[in-house]
């Protein structure tokens, strides 16, 4: 008869997890809070610019996205590579003017807003870098047509500020 | 537990996103009415010209080559007019009302008097501008009026102009009264061709 009985070999000590279920709640809650909710799926390619003096936009609601760039590649082959617009989550695709289609978009858009906030739409133009700027002047344009003047060139904030 | 918290955050994760809605909030000037379609003179030294060409150069005040970083002394020098160099734009008096007591510099009425530039920055581009090139300039042009502002506001106030808080009314008002001492004067021509064939 052994004084000292034999540890079984069972390897490695199994953690205590009872504290894992708040742990991932913890970090679900902190995403809860942290991000939004995906609206829409961008077809579009736009590499996201820095500039320095850029401002958040406070409401929402109020702001409509138009993204002007190449499609995604996986849309290629249907769309071609020619830079193209996207209203909210819908490409415009006909081959007509698409000023006219902006147009549209920008009554329908005003039309689910209160009244009170009818004049405060804005339009955030999210747009590659090498787009030329002909593209951006006809959708500046069919904006100042459809009276949707407040705009939003999107843009993150520059990271460091250099001697500024 | 953890199994649900582990599906619940992974759905999360895929279903959101980080992305916080940021970017240079711009006016568009409203399209004039065809009968009343005035030509409003300008006097010429009023006027700072930025040009950007298809080749994505600039051409500021009638100089060409400017670089970009070069664009905000340019355009503060502008709005400023330090020295009254006949050659840039003239001042005129003003006079904006400031909340009462807010700053010891101001009269005891909050009327701040001085002088405002009237000058005016119109920015023209080509069909072929990069969309790249065109931002960059925008942001330097707003970098340069908001710089002014910031000035001002730490002069007077002892605060940041980014840190006056929109919620208190006495701040807003701060904020819009800066405003009408610097103008973000900023023209956008009708688009046009310039620089030749596209």
């Amino acid at each position: 008869m052994s004084k000292f009985k034999r540890k079984k070999g069972q390897g490695a000590q199994k953690i205590n997890t009872s504290s894992l279920p708040d742990i991932i709640f913890m970090l679900l809650f902190f995403f809860m809070v942290s991000t939004t909710m995906r609206e829409t799926e961008v077809q579009v390619q736009i590499t996201p610019f820095e500039v320095s003096e850029v401002k958040k936009l406070e409401q929402k609601s109020l702001v409509s996205y138009i993204y002007i760039g190449r499609p995604a590649r996986h849309l290629q082959g249907l769309y071609g590579s020619e830079p193209m617009i996207q209203l909210n989550d819908k490409l415009v695709n006909e081959e007509g003017i698409p000023t006219e289609a902006v147009q549209d978009f920008v009554l329908f858009e005003r039309e689910k807003l209160p009244e009170s906030d009818k004049n405060k739409m804005v339009m955030s133009l999210r747009i590659d870098q090498d787009i030329p700027m002909g593209k951006v002047d006809d959708v500046k344009q069919a904006l100042r047509r459809a009276k949707a003047l407040i705009i939003n060139y999107s843009a993150r904030r520059e990271h460091n500020e250099q001697g500024r | 537990m953890a199994d649900i918290a582990f599906l619940l955050l992974i759905f999360f994760l895929v279903a959101t996103t980080m992305d916080v809605d940021t970017g240079l909030t711009r006016l568009l000037p409203p399209i004039p009415e065809e009968d009343e379609k005035v030509e409003v003179q300008v006097n010429k030294r009023n006027v700072l010209v930025v040009l950007i060409n298809r080749n994505d150069q600039l051409m500021v005040g009638g100089e060409f080559g400017t670089r970009v970083d070069e664009l905000k002394d340019i355009t503060m020098e502008f709005f400023l007019n330090p020295a009254n160099d006949p050659t840039l734009p003239e001042k005129e008096e003003a006079e904006v009302q400031f909340p009462i007591g807010s700053s010891p510099l101001l009269p005891p009425d909050g009327m701040w008097r001085g002088m405002v530039s009237k000058g005016v920055i119109s920015l023209q581009n080509d069909r072929s501008t990069t969309y790249k090139k065109y931002l960059q300039v925008q942001n330097e042009l707003v970098a340069a009026v908001n710089q002014l502002r910031q000035d001002f506001c730490k002069l007077y106030f002892d605060k940041d102009y980014d840190d006056l808080n929109m919620n208190s009314p006495t701040e807003k008002e701060i904020s819009e009264a800066i405003r009408n001492v610097y103008k973000m004067n900023i023209s956008e021509a009708e688009p046009k061709n310039i620089g030749g064939l596209n």
